[in-house]
Formats: structure tokens, sequence, C-alpha cells
């Protein structure tokens, strides 16, 4: 795999020497902050309820067939190398990727972002005079905003993933990676289908296996005589070109499978190096998301068969911010994402708030980690602060990303962007330089420890002091008790006990 | 593509790239050998497998094939034809598509009360016709018993994608000698530049509150007919 050394039209290498952030076209980032969307979103015991039983039900089940496979740490580990290994040398795998799927009759394209991405599809179906198209599940297509993109260009998407079909049926967004429609029930799924569908049977239930069936047959001829369908993958093996999507219901099959044209969203980083590494993906993979040993369906293919499937296939490579990712030594990591979404059915943060509130369509501990990465963390500043760090995402990673410790760099790295952009010092800076004046002298902290006693003035009932008002003690005490002060400070104990001796 | 779109094409992707060297200058990446990176998970893997007799590794993979809602029936190389038959008959199909490859081809399609469309490389049934038929009949490339997973890779026995995808009944043969233990082996025996079609049970979803129902896009029906060697 070499890659020609060429640099002609490449990008100014010089100062600040960043790839850039994802533009703003597509669905990464939050109308507003985390704080006010999980307000309103734990206002909502009906949201709750379906969270706290969806994440509950998932939990126990991945618990089961993890505990099967005594092996499973080595699985991690082997993921995880095996992605930063291939992180390291992305670009000799794309071009790898590249000439292996052209070799077998694919047509590769390169987005650098969003709008090229969509540009490319909308004329790819176009050149096809299709003017509608099926779609299969897909992150990297809801990230960048596809369905709109081609709505304002006259074309129909159908999502065919029944929750993706629920989400589109009642004009809704995703909030989950894997079950995009958790934050609905199957009477919410019912009343949605017989609302909108059109073709729904009247008499329909709220069995989820009637349900089911009513997606079935509401899909199946637009299947059949799709002309155009339009996926993402989940895998793409850089040695021979193949392409994997992983899927429960069919849809994807039928999409991958019975039209004539293929058209393949991907992210840059979904490329592997060889087929055998698959046997760790395919493992790693199923029992962290949906909890099963295998998903019921895993397709493969590799440029075109000729007398099988579609004749024409076209693979889109997406940048969209994540060379910008690749940049950052604390945050590359989040590129190793499989998007199995078992870190979000961990969190006790999502599942609560739910996946609306953080914006990005990544929810979650991994969304709190990449939405702000992919953008620059201004654009998504207050997801590394949605978090308690419990550090269960981390466990439950089956790539090991360590989640926990690319928030607090994130935070980090808002606080120092924070500084940079504001002018003059602001109230919690000249506290904390206060604090340290005080500190760095022993009699001063002396006084100041025992004038520190008037805030038992401020006590609550509970002996706790409650929200109090000002710029900086407010926003402290807005979201947590403090502790009263004793009545008696540590050194004049000391000085007691000493005398009592 | 057209001349303009070409050369944009082009421009995009030397960008993507030098981004992804520009990436690598700002944080270089550490040293990671493909060669060297650890694959603890292969010898623990290995001697679970080697710890299973064939019998044993056919009952687990009857156990994970039942445990995703398959129906499975075991019977000898000389009773497939039979075997088939039954499952046909129990779902009452009476138009049935046949891979053209299957060794028990013409001792099931001997059978009266079935009318038998085959499907080969050169006669592939049409869409519509594959949509009007009961049930389909194949063989099948690999079988992974700790997952309960069947691979199709589009051989003669098997047909192509589109075959076992639209009708709504599966009927698929798999024999002792192409089961083998782990997803690893599994793809060591495969050529994954085929078309490939995993299958863990029928098509299901747990979109709806998370819980598993079987039965949507993909056969709703899949009945295993595992050959033992004699």
């Amino acid at each position: 795999m070499t890659v020609s050394p060429t640099r002609a039209g490449t990008v100014d290498l010089g100062m600040p020497g960043l790839p850039p952030v994802a533009p703003r076209e597509g669905f990464l980032r939050a109308d507003r902050p985390f704080p006010a969307a999980a307000r309103d979103a734990l206002a909502d015991p009906q949201l709750r309820r379906n969270l706290g039983h969806a994440t509950r039900t998932i939990r126990g089940k991945r618990a089961a067939v993890v505990g099967e496979l005594p092996h499973w740490e080595e699985l991690r580990e082997a993921g995880r190398q095996l992605k930063t290994h291939t992180m390291a040398s992305l670009e000799n795998y794309l071009v790898q990727l590249e000439q292996a799927v052209t070799a077998r009759g694919g047509v590769v394209h390169w987005a650098r972002d969003a709008a090229e991405a969509n540009r490319i599809v909308t004329d790819l179906v176009r050149a096809e005079g299709a003017d509608e198209v099926v779609k299969v599940k897909s992150m990297a297509t809801q990230e960048i905003g596809l369905n709109e993109a081609l709505e304002a260009a006259g074309i129909t998407a159908t999502e065919t993933d029944l929750a993706e079909l629920i989400v589109q049926l009642g004009h809704d967004r995703p909030s989950h990676i894997l079950v995009p429609a958790i934050h609905r029930n199957r009477t919410e799924i019912r009343d949605i289908f017989l609302a909108e569908m059109g073709d729904a049977p009247a008499d329909l239930t709220d069995e989820p296996a009637a349900l089911a069936a009513a997606a079935r047959q509401h899909l199946r001829r637009k299947f059949l005589s799709a002309k155009v369908a339009i996926s993402g993958a989940n895998f793409a093996v850089a040695e021979d070109g193949t392409l994997a999507v992983v899927e429960s219901e069919g849809n994807g099959r039928m999409c991958l499978t019975l039209p004539e044209t293929l058209i393949t969203v991907m992210g840059i980083e979904k490329v592997v190096p060889r087929a055998e590494d698959l046997e760790v993906f395919l493992q790693l993979l199923p029992r962290s998301s949906t909890g099963e040993r295998m998903n019921p369906y895993t397709s493969m293919w590799t440029g075109v068969t000729p007398g099988d499937g579609p004749q024409r296939f076209h693979l889109v490579l997406l940048d969209n911010g994540r060379s910008r990712v690749l940049a950052d030594e604390h945050g590359r990591d989040a590129l190793n994402c499989i998007r199995c979404s078992a870190c979000l059915n961990v969190c006790p943060v999502y599942e609560r708030a739910g996946g609306h509130a953080y914006g990005s369509v990544y929810p979650g501990p991994i969304g709190a980690v990449l939405s702000p990465q992919l953008t620059g963390v201004e654009d998504n500043a207050s997801l590394p602060y949605a978090s308690s760090l419990c550090g269960a995402c981390y466990d439950a990673c089956p790539v090991k990303i360590d989640i926990p410790s690319m928030l607090v760099h994130l935070r980090a790295e808002h606080v120092e962007e924070h500084r940079r952009q504001s002018r003059g010092p602001d109230a919690e800076s000249v506290a904390m330089r206060l604090a340290s004046w005080v500190m760095s002298h022993p009699r001063r902290w002396a006084v100041a420890a025992r004038a520190g006693r008037l805030g038992r003035l401020l006590r609550g009932r509970r002996g706790t002091i409650g929200a109090l008002p000002g710029p900086v003690i407010g926003s402290w005490t807005g979201a947590r008790d403090l502790p009263a002060p004793p009545q008696q400070t540590f050194r004049d104990w000391w000085r007691g006990q000493q005398e009592d001796a | 593509m057209s001349t303009r779109d070409a050369t944009a094409s082009a421009a995009a992707r030397e960008e993507v790239l030098g981004r992804l060297r520009q990436a690598h200058a700002a944080a270089p990446p550490g040293d990671w050998p493909y060669a060297q990176l650890t694959r603890d998970y292969r010898e623990p893997e290995e001697r679970t497998a080697a710890g299973l007799d064939r019998s044993a590794r056919l009952e687990l993979l009857v156990d994970r094939l039942v445990d995703y809602k398959a129906e499975v029936r075991e019977c000898a190389p000389a009773e497939v034809a039979a075997t088939v038959r039954a499952r046909l008959d129990a779902r009452g199909a009476r138009r049935v598509g046949v891979a053209a490859g299957l060794p028990e081809r013409e001792a099931l399609t001997a059978g009266d009360g079935v009318e038998w469309l085959v499907e080969s490389a050169d006669d592939p049934l049409p869409v519509d016709v594959l949509d009007g038929v009961d049930a389909v009949v194949t063989g099948s490339a690999v079988a992974v018993a700790l997952t309960g997973t069947i691979v199709l890779d589009a051989s003669a026995d098997q047909g192509r994608r589109a075959f076992t995808l639209v009708p709504d009944h599966h009927v698929c043969v798999v024999r002792e000698a192409d089961v083998v233990h782990g997803v690893g082996e599994a793809l060591r025996r495969l050529d994954t530049t085929r078309p490939l079609t995993w299958v863990s049970g029928p098509s299901a979803t747990s979109d709806i509150e998370l819980d598993r129902v079987e039965g949507v896009h993909g056969p709703r029906v899949l009945d295993v007919v595992v050959v033992r060697d004699s």
C-alpha cells in the first residue's frame, strides 16, 4: 500500500496547522445548551419511563451475552489496537480501499464536508433519473442532513429501518444511535402510524409484532420497485474493498440487494485493514449494541457482482471534521467508535435526559466527546459537561475509548478557549485570585476561616446552604447544597487540643 | 462522471488526504505495526473450540438457532429431501423456489403437490416471481455454532442474494462439515469478495422498547435442516 507522495493541491500546512472543523450544514450542533434541553426532558415523565425501561432491558441483555465470552477483555483490547493502528495509517488505508473498490467496479467519491457529500449524492440520484430513494439507517447521512438536502432537490428519501421510519413519520429527531425512536413507547408509535402512514390498518394495535407487520406492508412495494438505495457502512475492508452493513430487520438487505444503484456514504474512520479483522468487530458490535450473540443480518459486498445485487455502486468517503479530530492526540480515540451505543445505555445522564438534549445526532457519552471535536468545542460547549464522569461508558465501550478522560480534556480546552476569547477577567477568576491571595499566607487564612463561620447564618432547615444570589456563588449553589461551616475552625480546635494536653 | 466532476473530485481527494497528513503532523501517531497488534482472544477461542467434539458443536449450533427462533430439524444425509419436504408441507408451501446447485434438488423436485421453480445464475427468477413464491430451499456456505449464524455466499446451491430475501419462508440446509465454532473460523473459510449474507434467525427488530420481535422485512420463517454426517 503505497501512496503517491504528491502534495499538489493540498491545503496550507502553515499556522494554525489544523484541518478544518465540520461546517454548519447538517445536525452536529445543538440549538441550545445541554442543561436547558435536559431540563425539558426531565420534566417529561413519559419520556423518562420509556428511556428507563429501554435502557434497563438492553443493559441486561448485553451483560448476559458479554458474560458468555470468557475472552471479552482480549477482544476489546484487540479492537482498540486495531482501530488505533488504522487511524495511525488512515491515509494509506483509504487509498488502498479506493483502489480495491475501483478495481471491483465501484466508483469512489471524496467529500470534504456535509455540503459536498450531499451534493455528490444528489447529483448521483439525479443522474439515475430517480425522484425517490430508499435508505438504510446510517449515522453518517443523519449527520450531514442528507434527507433534507435531497428533499430540497425534489427527491423523496424513505427511511426503511423501523425506528427511523417512526422518527420520519413522526416529524421527529433521532434520540439514540441504535434505536432512534427509543423515546417513543408502543402506544405513541401506533398513534404515529395511524396518523401518518397512510396505509396502516385501521384496527392496528400497539403490539410490537403488529407494528412491525404494518411497517413491512408499508415498505414492501417501495423495496421491490426502488431504483436507488442509499446506505451507510459499519466497516470497509481496505485490502479487498468489502463493505459491511450490520442490521436486524432485513430492510438493509432489501436496500443493498434489490435496487439497480447503491450509494454508500461512509465516514473515513470506518475503514479496517483486512477481512480477518472483522472477526474482532463482528463479535464486539452485536453483543455491545443489541445485546445479541449476532445480529439477524450482516451483508457484505465488494464493488459490483455481475448478476447479483446493484449493478452500479458508489462509495462516498466523508471527512466533515474527522481529520480535525485526528489532529488531537487526547481526543482522536473518539474516531475508534463503532457506533454500538453501549455507552448511551449505561450512562445515568443519558438515561434521564434522553438523546434530544444533546442536540447533535451523536448523543450520550460518545456524542459528548465526538460532537464538540467535530464542530470545535465552542460550538458544542455544554456537551463535555453533560456527564458525571462516573466511568460506566469506558467500561462498556467495546474498543475501550477512555471517554471520561476525554471529557476532562475537552472541559479544559473549553476553559482555555473561553479565556482566550473573553476580554477582562470574569467573576470566577477574580474570586480564584482572591482565594489564592488569602490561602498563601497563614494569618490571612486564619482570619478568613474564622470569618467563614458567619456562613452558618445562611443555614437552611437541613443544616445546609441552599441557592444564593450572586454571579459565582449563585451558579455554584444553584445546582448543589453547600454544607454549613462548622462552629469551630480546625485551627481553633487544634489549639484547644494542645492547650488541654 | 463528467470532466468537471472528475476535477472537483480529484481536488476533494487531495484535500482530504492532505488534511490527514496535516493531522498526523500536528499530533504524530504512535508506532502501531499491524504484525504486532495483540490477538490474545485467539488462544482462548481456539481452546474452547478444541474442547468441543463435532457432536457437541452441532448441539451448540442447534441450541443457538432455536434460541433465535429458527425452526431446526436434524437428519441423516439420505433424509434431506424428505425432511425439507416435511417442513414445506408443515407451512402449506405450494409454490417453492429451489437453488439449482442444491445436491438434493432432483430428489426434492421429484415429489408432487408442489410447483417447483429453479433459480440458477443463467436463469435467475425475477423479483416479482420471487414475491409470489411461498418458500425457497437452499444450501449454505458456513455455519457458526457459537452465534447460531448461517452464512450464504451466493454459490450455486444458494442462489443470488435476492432469492433468499424476497420470499417469506427460507428452508436452509446446513451440513455438519460446514459447521465451525467461532466467527473467526468462519471468516477464514469464506471469500469476502463474494456477496455474503450472515443470517442469525429470522428477521427481527428491537426498535420498539428494545424488545426483540421476530419478523419484519426479511423471511419471517427460517427453517434449518441440519444434516449430520452418517
